[in-house]
């Protein structure tokens, strides 16, 4: 019996000829990541708990200062210093300090650190991000990742793979991010809890490696173990002058054994959004046109990558944001924000009346720069809107592609972005 | 360490796909290290509650949530959050991965039971036998049977989580010994395992 690529990573890293769903395995971790919510108390039970006095291997562990830095308040800036000192005491040689780093699911992949082939775990929930490299990347807790940085292995129930086959391309103006939530939709926030979600098919080809990041992070909205694609030509072209180690792809065989197979025509997903309060709570664009916003967020590792921001900035290019309505900007990483500088993105953003902030995860997880209070509405390119996810329990959250968040930033409703792009630019 | 393993309260109870955000607000990560804390502001996040949730829990009493509880992020301090406001196991439909997998590493006790999860009220008098995996409901006179985890995350939860497990380990590497904490590969292939039980 063949085995899928997520199966075949488990087994190696297992040092098993074969591994089948259902399997606990105690598996070697290859790269660890955690950061300023999680380090402080994974360090504190590595060190106090479990007696351990150094990671197993520094050289691979990253520790990102990204959720609530720079710090918001008081205790957020005790939280980045033990994240620091822990990082400095362990001789960390992954760290990124603000203004150096960002994201920490941006950071890893744009500096090759997640590899084909691989085992990563990270303590936050989004790191299935790295599966679009083609390796096996889960999200894990703070007990975990001591468990990890002590010895460098970890328990593991071998997942059942779901495979998404999707046929033809992508329509104009649908994204990543629009199918991902069109397939949530369709499968349900525990639609793959626990599983792999293998994504295969035409359209992906025609997707950037930052389409394919969007997909894989959104796994865990369908309550996935791991998201994982295969290694192509796209995969190559972006590791190529980044990857910091060698690395082996790996493919699922043939014969390999899927739970379910589920089949979608790329070419008629429509532009999706995520109406509030739930991720698969979807609809067509046509369906919530018009709903007023109080907020327009783009930010986040799930959409403001380089790609998402020359998308907003193509719509936002000689136009102005609404009046009443308040546009926020947060790129992922400061390299995105380097290239966004050099391209003439920020100055974009800034003309047309956008608030420009540092790369942080801030408004996304109702962290800072950018809460919502009761009763408001924001459109975002972010992965939840479980109630209260970015303020208020009772504030209203649409999750959306960057370039409808650009157009709705511009009309101050939810709007296509052929609408905004098709009427004349004022002079 | 050696927790009771008969526990008895009365249920709360909660719908599905309760999400870690509904279970501790991401606003109160700043207290990650402070499990009192944490108990305070326990389940504020669900639309409708006040912030007095965990001051009307007696200790001992028992979550009965849905499907998919605890789905979302990673973050460790929903089940240390619930725990610090006095309850003394999670009852659930079903459990998303991430809290599930934190729950084990605990030593925290959590019982998946379709059964239980519909039958139950809120207020309804239970008694959780951990080591048979028996629910008792004394309002409504019936009985639930808790879905059987793999032996290895029994074992975890019952030798008091991941950190006892670690120290094991990390005391035979020292003394160059071989390895003779539970080791879950030796606990796989056994028929007839609970499929939705190990995530």
């Amino acid at each position: 019996m063949g085995m899928t690529m997520t199966e075949k990573i488990l087994a190696r890293a297992s040092d098993r000829d074969q591994v089948r769903p259902g399997d606990l395995v105690l598996a070697k971790v290859d790269f660890a990541m955690g950061h300023d919510l999680t380090i402080p108390p994974a360090g504190k039970i590595m060190r106090e708990q479990m007696g351990a006095d150094q990671v197993w291997d520094p050289e691979r562990v990253a520790v990102v200062q990204d959720h609530f830095q720079p710090a918001k308040d008081i205790a957020s800036a005790a939280l980045g210093r033990m994240t620091r000192e822990f990082a400095r005491d362990m001789g960390i040689k992954w760290y990124f300090e603000v203004g150096q780093g960002g994201i920490c699911h941006t950071v890893l992949p744009e500096r090759g650190l997640v590899l084909p082939g691989e085992l990563v775990v990270g303590a936050d929930s989004h790191s299935c991000t790295y599966g679009a490299l083609n390796n096996f990347a889960t999200g894990i807790g703070s007990t975990d990742l001591a468990c990890v940085m002590a010895l460098g292995e970890l328990w593991f129930r071998v997942p059942e793979t779901l495979k998404f086959v999707y046929h033809n391309r992508l329509g104009d103006w649908v994204e990543g991010k629009d199918l991902i939530l069109h397939v949530i939709g369709t499968i349900g926030v525990d639609g793959a809890r626990s599983k792999a979600m293998e994504h295969t098919g035409e359209a992906l080809k025609h997707m950037d490696m930052e389409a394919r990041l969007t997909m894989t992070n959104m796994a865990i909205e369908a309550g996935a173990k791991n998201g994982i694609m295969g290694h192509d030509e796209v995969t190559e072209a972006y590791l190529r002058g980044r990857a910091a180690r060698p690395y082996s792809p790996v493919s699922s065989d043939p014969d390999a054994a899927y739970e379910q197979v589920l089949e979608f025509d790329a070419e008629t997903v429509p532009i999706t959004l995520a109406k509030p309060m739930s991720p698969d709570n979807t609809a067509p664009i046509g369906e919530v046109a018009g709903t007023r916003l109080d907020q327009v967020f783009i930010g986040s590792c799930t959409n403001s990558r380089i790609t998402d921001l020359r998308k907003a900035a193509r719509i936002l290019d000689g136009r102005r944001v609404a009046p009443g309505l308040r546009l926020i900007v947060t790129p992922s990483s400061h390299e995105v924000a380097r290239l966004a500088e050099r391209e003439g993105l920020i100055r974009i953003f800034l003309d047309a009346g956008g608030a420009w902030t540092t790369a942080t995860c801030g408004a996304c997880l109702g962290g800072h720069q950018g809460v919502l209070g009761e009763g408001e509405v924001c459109l975002s390119t972010t992965n939840r809107n479980f109630p209260g996810r970015m303020g208020d329990p009772k504030a209203l959250v649409y999750l959306a592609n960057p370039a409808v968040a650009a157009a709705s930033a511009v009309t101050g409703e939810i709007t296509h972005p052929e609408d905004v792009v098709r009427a004349p630019v004022a002079v | 360490m050696t927790a009771a393993t008969v526990l008895r309260g009365r249920a709360w109870t909660f719908g599905d796909n309760v999400d870690t955000d509904q279970v501790i607000p991401a606003k109160y990560a700043i207290y990650s290290l402070d499990e009192r804390k944490l108990g305070e502001h326990a389940m504020e996040g669900v639309p409708g509650n006040d912030g007095g949730w965990s001051q009307r829990i007696a200790p001992g009493d028992i979550m009965v949530a849905g499907s998919n509880f605890g789905c979302g992020s990673s973050r460790e301090i929903a089940p240390i959050a619930i725990r610090g406001a006095g309850v003394s196991c999670v009852i659930a439909d079903s459990f998303a991965r991430i809290f599930f997998r934190n729950s084990i590493n605990l030593g925290y006790p959590i019982l998946q039971s379709p059964h239980a999860a519909e039958a139950v009220e809120e207020g309804d008098e239970l008694e959780v036998d951990l080591e048979e995996g028996v629910i008792r409901n004394f309002t409504r006179g019936d009985v639930y049977e808790a879905e059987p985890f793999p032996q290895f995350m029994t074992d975890l939860m019952r030798m008091g989580g991941l950190v006892p497990w670690v120290r094991k380990r990390l005391e035979e590497q020292r003394s160059g010994g071989h390895p003779a904490p539970p080791h879950p590969a030796s606990q796989a292939n056994q028929p007839g395992r609970a499929e939705g039980g190990g995530q």
